[in-house]
């Protein structure tokens, strides 16, 4: 493990320390999670304590990894060093019950609207009066009332964005995970998005996002993750982070450079 | 006109729709293993609706080179060997698979060339010589090949003329390992001297502009016989059912059905059960 | 030899007509052929989501063989069904030679592989789309091979299709197990066999004309469903 992160994981824990919110079981815990491919340490030892109810912010260059971690976070891809926890046990089918997450580019099936919120609650069991109620829930939270029987793939990208949304939160998680959900969406579009992702931190899911856009962290985020070359490089609360960088590369990227070293 | 076709097509499409089932409600049918000659020349056309009639028993006819014939018929596959090769005949009842054989009709084998000619043939009734100028001259031969009835007797006649013809295969000589018809339409196009049996060549239609070159030598004559499969060896055979076909063909109500048949004006099949 | 356009007559003609002897023909080649396409994605469907959902030892083994039996030669496999179906055979009791069911029992051999492996690359590539989206919603193995063929389901009619084409042009198998009897297993490629090698040159070309023309009419209904299906983006 490097010096680096070591100093990053001690800076940690006071600001979020300061903000007194946090509880002192974190519902996730990253140690030690690496990641290798071809040859390549794609994820170079990161620690992390992701606190219930918080919306963590991951941020950084293009390829820092920060799609990668939020896969290793939410167990689509297995480390190939340390491990992710989940309430103090190993991360397992069963945990990643409790867990959701958006994609980029949203996955329709190729079925209606209302077939694809249907899905998600069948292959959890379930069925009849209950799957039918929280069916229109969502459907009504995403907006999407007069669309329902149209085929997914046939809605705008906000459209369908808002129904991989209501589609991750139909099963009610505790930890809703977003890769660059507003990417490639219009401003309304994005801001239809974000205040789902606002009501569903209203009733106290823990959300973990990553973005480019630094307007959306800090109207979304409590706490930054800054990632670079596969290591945390910088972590705080949100604002500060964003006006105080302290590490090279966060100070680099938020001024727009493109070249950014190696070393923090 | 067009609506009944539309129609027709509708029911086709629905019949489509249930799973293969029994292809017909009649239980009362026989198989019967037989050459393509009789197939193709239409006798069979002819004469099983006769007996169907008078007996209620529906006969379906396997029609393969006399080889598989004999062949699928040991393996029980079937009531009744109706074919053209008395050697094979005889061995498949001398080896139990068969009850008895009897004669039922010949035609005969003509030899059917190309109007140039090459050998130098036409008009002959000497079989063996005939095949001996037509191996001497190496004008192309069409045989079948394909260890059939006739292919039996064109092999018998060859040895007869003391021509090796597996020397000469895939030069002047050429085995399409085909049926008759296949191997009528193979020889024609390639303008070779073929033997074929005369019910098939009269009801052939693609005959171009060939004509029969060799015909009338007794050696050709092609006796067809009728043997029913033996129940001992093969339980399933339908015993019964098969004797009274057999019976049948050999009765004068039979033998006038075979003598009956004619295509243009021809007799094709010359009934002779004892 | 005639002309096309009297080929093409002929053909006509045949169907107008509406021979009684011609319309047996057609819906037996049907009936013998869809019901083993039917058979044949009954089994290949589920093989090929199975091979192409999951990641297991041997796989790509499997998938060298389904691809390798897509070439089945039809006359070795009619030979084996026959050897199977003789009375001599194994399941000689049955009393399945020379039935439409033995024909259908040679086709889906035939089809089964060609379904499967179609089918398997079908779902593998969907599975690539879908597998993170799968993961995280915990979709497990049966729902997953479910969830696949369902949302497959216009590219596998494509699959079907393909079979369809194979045991509705073949005539290696079937004349052997089926044994070509007159309004029994007499089908639309063991009548062409037939009427070629009587010579009938011109009947046998314009009943391959109705052959082509109901492949022409399958194939033009599939399009039109998956044109529709394409409009839903469901394809």
């Amino acid at each position: 493990m490097s010096e680096a992160v070591v100093n990053i994981s001690e800076r940690k824990r006071a600001p979020l320390a300061r903000t007194g919110a946090v509880g002192p079981a974190p519902l996730m815990t990253a140690r030690g999670l690496c990641f290798d491919a071809g040859g390549q340490r794609l994820i170079d030892g990161i620690d992390l304590h992701i606190h219930p109810g918080r919306c963590t912010v991951i941020m950084g260059a293009n390829g820092s990894g920060k799609s990668l971690l939020l896969r290793l976070l939410h167990g689509l891809i297995t480390p190939t060093g340390g491990e992710v926890r989940w309430q103090e046990r190993p991360l397992d089918a069963a945990a990643r019950q409790q867990q959701a997450m958006v994609f980029q580019r949203p996955v329709m099936l190729r079925r209606s609207v209302m077939a694809n919120l249907r899905f998600a609650l069948s292959v959890r069991g379930l069925r009849g009066a209950e799957r039918k109620t929280r069916e229109t829930e969502a459907i009504a939270l995403a907006r999407l009332d007069a669309l329902k029987d149209k085929p997914a793939r046939v809605l705008s990208g906000g459209e369908q964005q808002r129904l991989a949304m209501a589609r991750a939160l139909v099963c009610a998680p505790r930890m809703l995970f977003l890769d660059e959900p507003t990417a490639s969406l219009d401003p309304a579009s994005t801001q239809a998005i974000e205040q789902m992702i606002e009501d569903a931190r209203e009733t106290g899911t823990t959300i973990i996002v990553v973005t480019h856009d630094a307007g959306q962290a800090r109207r979304l985020g409590d706490d930054l993750v800054f990632l670079h070359g596969g290591r945390v490089v910088e972590t705080g609360p949100v604002a500060q982070v964003l006006d105080n960088p302290r590490s090279q590369a966060a100070r680099a990227w938020l001024g727009g450079r493109l070249f950014v070293p190696a070393t923090p | 006109m067009f609506r009944r076709s539309f129609l027709g097509f509708a029911a086709a499409g629905l019949l489509a729709l249930g799973l293969a089932g029994p292809a017909a409600a009649q239980e009362d049918f026989i198989v019967v293993q037989s050459t393509t000659s009789t197939q193709n020349s239409g006798l069979f056309d002819h004469i099983l609706p006769i007996f169907t009639d008078k007996t209620g028993i529906e006969v379906r006819v396997v029609a393969v080179g006399t080889g598989q014939a004999i062949k699928n018929a040991a393996n029980g596959d079937g009531d009744v060997l109706f074919v053209h090769a008395k050697p094979a005949e005889e061995k498949f009842v001398a080896d139990g698979q068969g009850v008895s054989r009897s004669d039922v009709m010949y035609n005969d084998f003509v030899i059917v060339g190309p109007p140039a000619d090459p050998a130098g043939v036409a008009g002959m009734s000497d079989a063996v010589a005939a095949l001996t100028m037509i191996a001497e001259t190496e004008a192309p031969f069409a045989s079948r090949g394909d260890d059939s009835g006739t292919h039996k007797a064109e092999l018998g006649l060859w040895a007869e003329a003391g021509v090796d013809v597996g020397a000469a295969s895939g030069g002047w000589y050429r085995e399409t390992g085909s049926g008759m018809g296949a191997t009528l339409n193979t020889g024609t196009g390639m303008g070779a001297y073929i033997m074929t049996d005369r019910a098939t060549w009269i009801s052939f239609g693609n005959k171009g502009d060939y004509q029969i070159a060799i015909e009338g030598d007794e050696k050709m004559f092609n006796q067809y016989g009728i043997i029913l499969v033996n129940p001992e060896k093969h339980p399933n055979v339908k015993a019964d059912l098969g004797q009274q076909f057999v019976d049948w063909v050999l009765s004068d109500e039979g033998q006038e059905a075979i003598a009956s048949y004619k295509v243009d004006g021809q007799q094709l099949f010359f009934p002779n059960a004892q | 030899m005639e002309s096309f356009s009297a080929i093409m007559a002929e053909a006509l003609g045949l169907i107008l007509s509406g021979d009684p002897d011609v319309i047996e023909i057609i819906v037996l080649s049907l009936r013998v052929t869809l019901s083993a396409v039917a058979v044949a994605c009954l089994i290949g469907f589920p093989l090929g989501a199975t091979v192409g959902a999951f990641r297991f030892p041997l796989r790509a083994g499997v998938i060298v063989v389904m691809n390798t039996m897509m070439g089945l030669p039809p006359v070795v496999v009619g030979l084996l069904v026959y050897l199977m179906l003789s009375a001599a055979g194994p399941l000689g009791v049955l009393g399945l030679l020379y039935s439409p069911t033995a024909m259908v029992i040679a086709q889906t051999i035939l089809v089964t592989p060609i379904v499967a492996a179609l089918s398997r690359q079908v779902i593998e590539d969907l599975y690539n789309e879908y597998s993170e989206q799968f993961t995280s919603l915990g979709v497990g193995p049966l729902d997953r091979v479910l969830a696949l063929l369902w949302d497959a389901r216009y590219s596998l009619l494509t699959v079907a299709l393909a079979g369809f084409g194979r045991a509705v042009a073949e005539v290696g198998a079937v004349i052997i197990v089926g044994g070509n009897i007159n309004h029994v297993t007499r089908v639309m490629t063991t009548t062409i066999a037939l009427e070629t090698s009587k010579g009938n040159l011109q009947l046998a070309l314009a009943l391959g004309m109705i052959l082509l023309t109901i492949a022409v009419i399958v194939n033009g209904l599939l399009m039109a469903i998956r044109g529709t299906a394409a409009r839903a983006a469901y394809v």
